[in-house]
């Protein structure tokens, strides 16, 4: 069964090139990237294990991008997603998150 | 965004295309990568001013005085890539260039401010994607204790994605003398950044030119990655003089008859002292006499024109440790 979680779930799953113009996307609002894998991806779990800190300052998908692929091949066996952080005064939550990899 | 907001549903699979950004046409950019056909023409000129290149390279020439190897080799450049965004267009596409440089100079020839105007002249010409500058030193760089480096370096490399990263003072990265020093660990990711990541990233080093050679010396791997080895020669005596009055054009000053001779002079005697720092040397020169001729302002009397308030006269200068210590 696919799992439906975050934005874009029930879309096919993106590419890499359409994950980097939504990490763009992400990037030009000022929100900061970080990259997040689990093996157990229940609704109820929050607790997804961090792949490095929030990438807080960068400025171009391509460094965001890297780290999604050095996740991937890190851990092909697990889900991962990849969540926007808006930082801002009076909002402060995540802003956006999708899966970018499936279990195959 | 644009538009009306897309209203939700199902997506018919093989309909629109998944994870479109909104307000985003899908036709923009199937007709940006369109070739021409085998003879056709395109204007040269027409890309130049598309690309607005000419705007930076007049900059170039208007606020760096002198430089002259330097701003060739930028038109080189500027040329390469212009002329393979051409044969872009007809589908010739060749590997993106090899564009980390490294700029060798004595202190205070402009290798900070090439590198902000490389920077942009790379995002004009749509090598870089946001011509940004990320400028570093070992600090930024290299970790304090085991496995702290690694993390650093990928990060700030991250950041500088998209633009330049301009290590400033790069020899000091590798530390022959210590050999638990953690500055190899950072290079070695450097380098394998500089490779994968070439068209992600531009990569200046720069720094005094003997050091830099000790440090090409003892790390081969990275000299060999960098095409471009741009030296920034020393200033003429005439160069340091046109450096001093942009200098004073920018701040509203200016230099009476007199004191145009007397500044010659005092350029003169500062080349040859110690602790010479060219552009710097001379800002700092400019800096001492703009406090001189205010206190002599404020110690006078009487009305001031707005001329007074703007010229420097030869006693301005003349006060100077250089003039005295030279008799």
């Amino acid at each position: 069964m696919t799992i439906t979680q975050g934005t874009f779930s029930y879309l096919p799953d993106l590419t890499d090139e359409e994950i980097a113009l939504q990490l763009g996307y992400a990037l030009g609002n000022g929100w900061a990237v970080s990259v997040e894998f689990t093996d157990d991806p229940r609704p109820r779990n929050n607790y997804w294990d961090m792949w490095g800190l929030p990438m807080f300052g960068l400025r171009d998908p391509a460094g965001a991008l890297h780290e999604v692929n050095e996740c991937r091949k890190a851990y092909p066996d697990r889900y991962i997603k990849v969540s926007a952080y808006d930082s801002r005064h009076g909002r402060q939550t995540t802003a956006l998150s999708f899966l970018v990899n499936r279990p195959q | 965004m644009n538009g009306t907001r897309p209203g939700f549903a199902l997506p018919r699979t093989g309909s629109a295309a998944p994870g479109q950004v909104p307000g985003e046409d899908p036709g923009a950019v199937e007709a940006a990568l369109e070739l021409l056909p085998e003879d056709a023409s395109v204007d040269l000129a027409a890309e130049r001013e598309a690309a607005g290149v000419d705007a930076v390279l007049a900059a170039l020439e208007g606020e760096l005085v002198g430089l002259d190897p330097v701003k060739t080799r930028i038109r080189e450049i500027a040329a390469l890539l212009l002329v393979d965004r051409l044969r872009a267009r007809f589908g010739l596409s060749a590997e993106p260039p090899n564009l980390h440089m490294c700029f060798t100079g004595n202190p205070g020839t402009g290798k900070t401010t090439v590198a902000l105007r490389m920077a942009e002249l790379l995002h004009r010409l749509g090598y870089l994607r946001r011509g940004h500058v990320v400028s570093v030193t070992r600090d930024d760089l290299v970790g304090q204790y085991v496995g702290h480096t690694a993390p650093k370096t990928k990060e700030v490399l991250k950041r500088a994605m998209g633009g330049v990263l301009f290590i400033d003072e790069a020899y000091y990265l590798y530390r022959a003398e210590n050999e638990r020093d953690y500055g190899g660990e950072s290079i070695e990711i450097l380098l394998q950044y500089m490779e994968n990541h070439r068209d992600d990233l531009v990569v200046i080093l720069a720094g005094y030119a003997d050091r830099m050679e000790a440090f090409f010396t003892s790390n081969p791997g990275m000299s060999s990655r960098i095409a471009h080895h741009l030296e920034f020669p020393d200033y003429t005596l005439d160069e340091l003089a046109a450096i001093g009055s942009l200098m004073l054009q920018r701040q509203r000053y200016r230099l009476s008859a007199a004191a145009e001779q007397t500044f010659r002079q005092y350029l003169a005697r500062r080349i040859t002292q110690p602790r010479f720092a060219n552009a710097r040397s001379v800002r700092n020169a400019l800096e001492r006499a703009r406090l001189r001729h205010a206190n002599r302002l404020a110690a006078g009397t009487g009305l001031l024109c707005k001329d007074d308030l703007v010229r420097l006269e030869p006693a301005d200068f003349l006060a100077s440790r250089v003039f005295s210590e030279g008799r």
